[in-house]
């Protein structure tokens, strides 16, 4: 095999591979759009976090402005210590309620904020104070039981 | 006395000697296989300097490959667009199609596919050429004109390797996820911007992509490394080499599934 010919092939099949890593890395993937330096910290308390995961979507009205960081257990107040990793695009105001929402019926869980009306704004190492756990369906399904049985019980 | 005479010739003892014998082999040759790997590391420095011997495997190791690669890889996604269909559209998440193509290919499918297909392409033919060298006293040949074999014949085949098969598998992925886009798309009719957008939510980068490329960087080691030292090691025999060839391929598979076993367990224990 003549030389030029053999390092044609292998020049086309290494250009050939590396489009393929950009377009897997590209169309594919997507870079963790908030990465450590983009993006500050604030922390969320929930007497019940659910199914959420770490790197859950944040959203605020829909679009998604971050992603969970570490989740914890709190010894203090038994409570859970959600990390919310957020875009410093995106500002919200220092009273900004925090839920733990589904998406969908069998969907994954993500947290969902709702701007409140302060002119301050969270900042690094803030923590949200209005916060709403998950709806666990157990509890739900013994809520409705034991209405139930009340409604049902003579007076 | 008979108790002894018994004992000398008893199928017992045959057998635990066999076993013993085979042990002994077997730690032996894992050794003679580490010294071997340690040694092809330690003479790779020509491999790099003179880049055209490593370029020229390069050839016969990745580019040969190519064919049977793209076309493995197009018909693994399509099944998988289709098998995936199947099930998805039960639950009516047929969008969902994309994720699941896109994540089993650059997580698992596609280094792991590649690589089989590359030990028994790539790896077999690398074991019986070097094989065939030992057995017509090429590689005694080379020694007598102060050529180190490893230097100048095991290392830039080991190098070839390494560097060609993550580009395979990247390949493999990138065709697999084309036949699914062909058959859930263009065949099936899943919405195309779905499937696109939620395959881009769903994989990242670094978890996904970026481990898959280790991952296969590793498979390359480990055959290529398999695939070498067999044909080294092979008797100077035409029965030899083919029970080089096959044990190659055998050994390298099963290297592969139980390395992609650990990988990812270390990878993406603890993801959702």
């Amino acid at each position: 095999m003549n030389k030029t010919v053999l390092d044609l092939w292998v020049g086309l099949f290494v250009i050939a591979g590396i489009a393929a890593l950009l377009f897997l890395a590209l169309k594919v993937g997507s870079m963790n759009a908030v990465s450590a330096s983009n993006s500050y910290e604030v922390v969320a308390r929930f007497d019940n976090i659910g199914g959420l995961k770490p790197r859950a979507p944040i959203k605020s009205a829909g679009v998604v402005v971050g992603r969970v960081g570490d989740i914890r257990f709190d010894n203090e107040t038994f409570e859970a210590a959600v990390t919310l990793r957020l875009d410093n695009r995106y500002a919200f105001p220092k009273d900004t309620s925090a839920a733990i929402m589904t998406s969908g019926l069998l969907g994954e869980q993500y947290v969902g904020l709702e701007a409140g009306g302060d002119s301050r704004m969270l900042k690094n190492r803030d923590q949200i104070f209005i916060t709403q756990s998950a709806v666990v369906l157990e509890n739900l399904i013994g809520r409705f039981m034991y209405g139930q049985a009340q409604e049902g019980a003579p007076q | 006395m008979p108790m002894t005479c018994d004992w000398k010739n008893s199928v017992l003892k045959r057998t635990i000697e066999n076993l013993g014998n085979r042990t002994i082999q077997g730690v032996w040759r894992i050794g003679f296989a580490a010294r071997f790997f340690v040694a092809v590391l330690l003479h790779s420095g020509t491999a790099f300097r003179r880049f055209g011997l490593t370029i020229r495997e390069m050839y016969f190791t990745g580019v040969l490959s190519l064919i049977i690669i793209l076309v493995s890889g197009l018909f693994v996604g399509m099944v998988l667009g289709l098998q995936g269909y199947e099930t998805l559209q039960i639950y009516g998440a047929e969008e969902a199609l994309g994720i699941l193509v896109a994540l089993s290919l650059v997580r698992e499918l596609g280094p792991v596919v590649a690589a089989l297909l590359f030990a028994s392409r790539a790896g077999s033919a690398i074991t019986a050429e070097i094989g065939l060298m030992k057995a017509t006293e090429q590689l005694s040949a080379m020694e007598m004109m102060a050529v180190d074999p490893i230097a100048r014949v095991v290392a830039p085949r080991f190098w070839a390797g390494v560097i060609s098969m993550p580009l395979l598998a990247a390949l493999f992925s990138a065709m697999g996820i084309f036949g699914g886009y062909l058959v859930g798309v263009q065949l099936i009719g899943v919405d195309e911007g779905a499937f696109w957008s939620q395959m881009k939510s769903a994989v990242d980068f670094e978890q996904d992509i970026l481990n898959g490329v280790i991952k296969s960087m590793v498979f390359g080691v480990a055959i290529t490394t398999i695939a070498l030292f067999e044909g080294y090691d092979a008797p100077p025999t035409a029965e030899g080499v083919s029970g080089a060839t096959t044990r190659t391929v055998v050994t390298s598979s099963l290297a592969v599934l139980a390395l992609d076993f650990v990988l990812t367990a270390f990878m993406f224990r603890g993801l959702n």
